[in-house]
């Protein structure tokens, strides 16, 4: 396969044909901030949190969603991507009702743990509170419309590693809403396998299992791309 | 004409309130009230959230009774569950409790309540405070703050934190004592057996020279209200609850905390956001009930703790039938730090507090329930009504500064009736005001279910609402 050269914070750095900067970057060790990507499942430039800026274009790219190209030179530090990053975390901050201190998954949040690491010190815009409730009538499992950033890690791994295809969104903009079958409650769904994968995606408090208190919800996000290496690998399937 | 004194905001208590003096043509007070100016609103928002999460929302009501809230809301999560907790569960509860009683109390007497009596009623404002006692008696305010501190060490060491501690659940606690816990508090105890023995014997002096406020300082008839083991043995956390009167007698008992709307109303009043809770045969104002330290000791025969119960022999001595005047509830708050240490004691030698069974598991099985646990201030009841999926429906909230509303009142209206002549207002004359306040050592954070800080605010105002005079500190 063809390699391409390029440079991520004036390091050189050299990729495969079809990576993307944030893969490219990852492998070369330099952390570009992610909440919608998800190892395991494709990306989808949801959340725009892995913005860079790439000579040549005045637009910020998301790195998930970039492809590498002979030559490219790749800042992912910049004062403008930081004040973008924060105020992308203020907007979703402020879009639902985030309340960490009671949270299922306060010390284990992925957007907590963006907060603090890109110096979200408070939140410039009103607070929105919107009115969503809580799906509580699966057996085993929890989503808390509140908490939801609307990332979609937990369609993709329900459609793409489990293959159960229950999960989905609907609606448009801050209103858009993570749906169970054809918008009907969880419990009621008959496509959903109770396997836990959209719960073990999620990377807030939004899904969580039945009965978990403050901070008692991790999510073990590990075991998805351990799944999806080992299928895509054969790791399963016996050597003749 | 007649006139209205008001002391607002009050200081030294746990929450914003201020207190309206009302004075007859005579100059003379008629009456007084004591109102709460903070609303929090918690019963309405928790509506839509699941009941597994109630313990970790409800408890930030307060930051000093935070355990009392948790574990009311555990314990109504238990009952909607309809699961017996595992009983190393229950007495790692207990232990939390203790700390928890010990670590609020330890506040009332040495920072919030002991300036005043220790230091004198008339001595300025600037030094009658804890940092006064720190310059007038050192080592009494040390070991005050130290003894808080091992009740607040007794909450982190459970529940890893000594604010708002996510550790009593639904079903049970999250984790058990640690080995490096018990000895850390077993180390702390003789410590705090001593700071109480200094304590009580500070308190005895007390009493002999404070006979007047004894006599007037909430001073009057009422029923008194809490939780009972079976055997008449003072509660904290289990057993059923108990009115009895001022005569000592037992007037309802046995009462199940699920039935509570029979025989507890709520009366609301216009200028106060603290509902006035009242003993339903009884009616409103008939009914009027004390909660807390006070109530506990009246309602019990015996703490169950050789040291605390040879106090509680002596303080039933005070009373004919009940120990009457709220000026005690300093002494039996005492009393029962010495009776949490005791206990705390005990359960120092117990193994099972390092079982690793600490949890009930169950779906919904009753969609009411009621959690009742006593706060250091008194019965602390959480109502909940949840749906087949356990999402909260309703809930109400009675706290124990609620239930004292009644008896507050009415202690103030003693008070400032022996201390307030015409429009002057002088400032000792509103810290005994206070003070019959300070004695219930009421939680308005709880009660209204914020914190500040309180300068005072007095004012003296004519039925027409124009103000006569006003005096301003803090």
């Amino acid at each position: 396969m063809a390699v391409k050269t390029l440079t991520i914070d004036g390091r050189p750095i050299t990729a495969e044909e079809g990576a993307t900067v944030l893969q490219a970057a990852t492998e070369a060790g330099i952390k570009i901030p992610t909440l919608c990507h998800l190892e395991g499942v494709y990306d989808v430039g949801a959340c725009r949190l892995c913005i860079v800026e790439i000579t040549g274009t005045t637009k910020l790219l998301p790195a998930c969603t970039t492809k590498v190209s002979e030559g490219m030179e790749v800042q992912t530090q910049t004062e403008r991507l930081r004040n973008y990053r924060r105020m992308i975390l203020e907007l979703l901050f402020a879009e639902r009702n985030h309340v960490c201190a009671v949270c299922v998954s306060n010390g284990h949040c992925e957007l907590q743990t963006l907060a603090y690491s890109q110096g979200m010190e408070h939140i410039r815009y009103d607070y929105t509170f919107p009115k969503w409730n809580v799906d509580t009538t699966h057996r085993l499992f929890g989503m808390d419309h509140n908490r939801c950033v609307l990332c979609t890690r937990c369609v993709r791994a329900c459609w793409h590693i489990e293959g159960a295809g229950t999960k989905n969104i609907a609606g448009r903009g801050a209103t858009s809403k993570i749906i169970t079958d054809l918008n009907q409650p969880w419990g009621d769904s008959d496509s959903c396998t109770e396997c836990g994968k959209c719960v073990m995606a999620c990377p807030t408090g939004a899904l969580f299992q039945k009965g978990s208190t403050v901070g008692e919800m991790v999510h073990d996000r590990d075991k998805l791309e351990f799944i999806v290496t080992a299928r895509e690998k054969k790791q399963w399937v016996a050597a003749d | 004409m007649s006139k209205r004194i008001i002391i607002d905001p009050v200081t030294r208590i746990e929450g914003h309130a201020k207190i309206s003096i009302f004075l007859d043509d005579a100059g003379n007070v008629s009456d007084a009230e004591f109102h709460v100016v903070e609303f929090r609103g918690f019963e309405k928002f928790c509506e839509g959230r699941p009941y597994t999460e109630m313990p970790g929302i409800t408890q930030r009501i307060c930051g000093i009774c935070p355990v009392s809230h948790t574990l009311a809301s555990a314990k109504a999560g238990d009952a909607l569950m309809a699961v017996n907790i595992p009983p190393a569960a229950d007495k790692l509860r207990r232990l939390l409790n203790l700390g928890q009683i010990i670590q609020s109390h330890a506040l009332s007497f040495f920072h919030l309540s002991a300036p005043d009596f220790l230091l004198g009623w008339d001595t300025a404002p600037a030094q009658r405070n804890v940092f006064g006692l720190i310059a007038a008696n050192k080592e009494l305010a040390r070991a005050g703050i130290r003894l808080r501190q091992f009740g607040q060490e007794i909450i982190q060491v459970l529940g890893d934190k000594k604010i708002h501690p996510a550790w009593a659940v639904p079903g049970g606690v999250r984790s058990a004592l640690s080995d490096e816990g018990r000895a850390k508090i077993r180390a702390w105890l003789p410590e705090a057996f001593a700071t109480t023995k200094v304590a009580f014997e500070l308190w005895k002096k007390t009493m002999e020279t404070h006979q007047r406020e004894i006599q007037i300082f909430g001073n009057f008839p009422s029923l008194f209200m809490g939780l009972v083991a079976a055997d008449g043995t003072w509660e904290h956390h289990g057993g059923k609850l108990r009115f009895t009167d001022s005569s000592g007698s037992i007037i309802a008992d046995r009462l199940d905390a699920l039935n509570y709307l029979d025989f507890i109303g709520e009366s609301v009043q216009g200028n106060s956001y603290l509902k006035s809770p009242y003993y339903k045969p009884l009616g409103f104002p008939a009914g009027i009930y004390r909660v807390g330290p006070l109530a506990r000791l009246n309602i019990c025969q015996q703490m169950g703790v050789p040291q605390a119960d040879a106090e509680l022999k002596k303080f039933k001595k005070l009373g004919h039938g009940a120990v009457t005047s709220s000026f005690l509830y300093h002494y039996a708050r005492l009393i029962e730090i010495l009776a949490c240490i005791e206990y705390v004691e005990r359960y120092m030698d117990d193994p099972e507090l390092s079982s690793d069974y600490l949890r009930a598991d169950a779906g919904i099985n009753n969609l009411r329930a009621v959690g009742v646990s006593e706060a250091p201030r008194g019965t602390l009841f959480h109502d909940y009504t949840v749906d087949r999926n356990g999402l909260l429906q309703k809930v109400n909230l009675i706290v124990a500064t609620g239930q004292n509303n009644l008896a507050m009142n009415q202690t103030v209206a003693q008070i400032a009736r022996h201390y307030v002549r015409g429009n002057e207002i002088p400032e000792p004359m509103l810290n005994r005001v206070e003070h019959g306040i300070r004695c219930y050592d009421p939680c308005l954070s709880c009660s209204t279910h914020a914190v500040g800080q309180m300068p005072l605010r007095v004012q003296l105002i004519a039925p027409d609402g124009s103000v006569l005079n006003e005096a301003m500190r803090g």
